[in-house]
């Protein structure tokens, strides 16, 4: 028999999911590569205010051609705008935000997740050269970590695992997983699946996760 | 009186040893020192330690000074990016060090020393291969890393602006290291395009007071930037 491949979401309905969960209000710094995504689908009717680590508070949209400034960047070194109210500070402030607590959300790309909610996305630990960035400061200071990820690897092999086998971010640090097939939540029963993506069976998600999977959608009556 | 302007970025670098230690401020391109960083290159000072959030892109800059091997280890949080090739060829053949510290905790390391605060303990990274021998201590129970302040002989930064005790002002996300590495070495030296008449920044929009500047230089006349009415003579 050969397994069903499940169509689950793509980029950018998984971005629209998380945008969906930030609350009108919220200060949210998202990571490099994926998660930027998330900054296009937040509705106009919530005022979200971006972070981005390289010291701009209120950061906006990427400007049309030929109006991009090289000193107004984002973390990924790519041109960025400022919003209404926006604020420029130092790293030393940046990180006070981040590493103090004061921002509410972040999200984040993985190579692995542990049931236990330790993240592994800085390094394959084979890299020719290591690099970490922000990526510790955000997991042990920020107080809601969402990570977002294809559920498995593009050769399908699961990327929510019982123990990472690559190097650590941070021990125990993930609140939620989103990814094309679920929304899950650490727990401290291990991975517990709140939401399935339209189409999606639990077997599905089960079939693809290489740790258990706990059923939290009828805990919230879903 | 007070005037730390130098006639020249060579003047300004002109005693820095070999095997001086050497914050360069910037994130990517956006604040990097690059007039400076050229005219230590042409001065040859080698052996030396660099503390930079990364490790140079494209071949100029600091990419530059590793490429010229004056850089016998990095301190950064992020020395991959798609351009930084300088760094990753001398690093895979083993011809410069690397310490990797996490962004923020490079940042509150530079801050720490130069509020003369020699360590402080950070959840960051505590279980982390980046903590491998650090002493831990669990605070309101949390397992917390010891991390010791850094701080150097000589900061490279630049400023958007500044007057002749060198108060500066930056611009947008150029800010970024810059005025905690003002703090933490024992001489800082900056580069600008505009110096105006003292007096005339607004002492409330100042970002780094003159007290953690020791010298200065104009390295570009930014016309457009100018107002000859705040300008100081000889200079603009």
């Amino acid at each position: 028999m050969t397994p069903r491949t499940p169509q689950g979401l793509d980029r950018r309905e998984i971005a629209h999911r998380i945008a969906r969960d930030i609350p009108d209000g919220a200060y949210v710094n998202l990571g490099i590569g994926m998660p930027e995504t998330v900054a296009e689908c937040i509705p106009e009717d919530k005022e979200v205010i971006l972070h981005t680590e390289n010291g701009l508070l209120g950061m906006g949209p990427p400007p049309p051609p030929g109006e991009e400034d090289p000193e107004l960047i984002n973390a990924g070194k790519e041109p960025v705008t400022t919003v209404p109210g926006a604020s420029f500070f130092h790293h030393a402030d940046s990180f006070a935000m981040i590493r103090g607590g004061h921002l509410d959300i972040c999200v984040l790309g993985a190579l692995e997740v542990a049931a236990n909610g330790d993240l592994a996305n800085w390094s394959t630990g084979a890299d020719a050269v290591p690099a970490v960035g922000g990526a510790m400061d955000l997991v042990s200071g920020v107080k809601a970590v969402y990570v977002m990820t294809r559920h498995c690897t593009r050769t399908g092999d699961p990327k929510l695992v019982a123990a990472c086998r690559y190097p650590l971010t941070g021990r125990g640090v993930v609140n939620r997983v989103y990814t094309d097939l679920a929304v899950i939540d650490i727990t401290p029963q291990g991975f517990a699946v709140r939401e399935l993506a339209p189409g999606i069976t639990l077997g599905d998600v089960t079939d693809r996760t290489a740790a258990p999977l706990h059923d939290a959608r009828s805990i919230r009556g879903e | 009186m007070t005037d730390k302007r130098f006639a020249d970025p060579a003047a300004a670098v002109r005693d820095i040893a070999d095997g001086a230690s050497v914050m360069i401020g910037g994130f990517g391109e956006a604040g990097s020192p690059v007039e400076l960083i050229d005219a230590l290159i042409e001065q040859g000072a080698g052996d030396l330690t660099v503390i930079s959030n990364n490790a140079g892109s494209g071949t100029v800059g600091l990419a530059a000074l590793i490429k010229a091997g004056r850089v016998s280890k990095m301190i950064c949080s992020y020395p991959r990016s798609a351009d930084s090739e300088v760094f990753a060829e001398m690093y895979r053949a083993g011809r410069i060090g690397l310490e990797l510290v996490p962004q923020g905790t490079l940042a509150e390391r530079i801050r720490a020393a130069g509020a003369g605060i020699p360590a402080f303990y950070t959840p960051t990274a505590a279980g982390t291969n980046l903590a491998q021998g650090k002493p831990h201590r669990r605070f309101d129970d949390r397992e917390c890393v010891l991390e010791h302040a850094l701080g150097a002989d000589v900061a490279l930064i630049k400023a958007a602006a500044a007057d002749r005790h060198g108060n500066l002002l930056y611009n947008k996300t150029a800010r970024n290291f810059s005025p905690l590495m003002a703090t933490a070495a024992k001489t800082t030296i900056v580069q600008t395009s505009v110096v105006v008449r003292l007096g005339s920044l607004d002492p409330e929009t100042i970002v780094t007071p003159g007290i953690f500047v020791d010298r200065m230089v104009l390295t570009d006349r930014a016309p457009q930037q100018l107002d000859p009415a705040r300008s100081e003579a000889g200079w603009l």
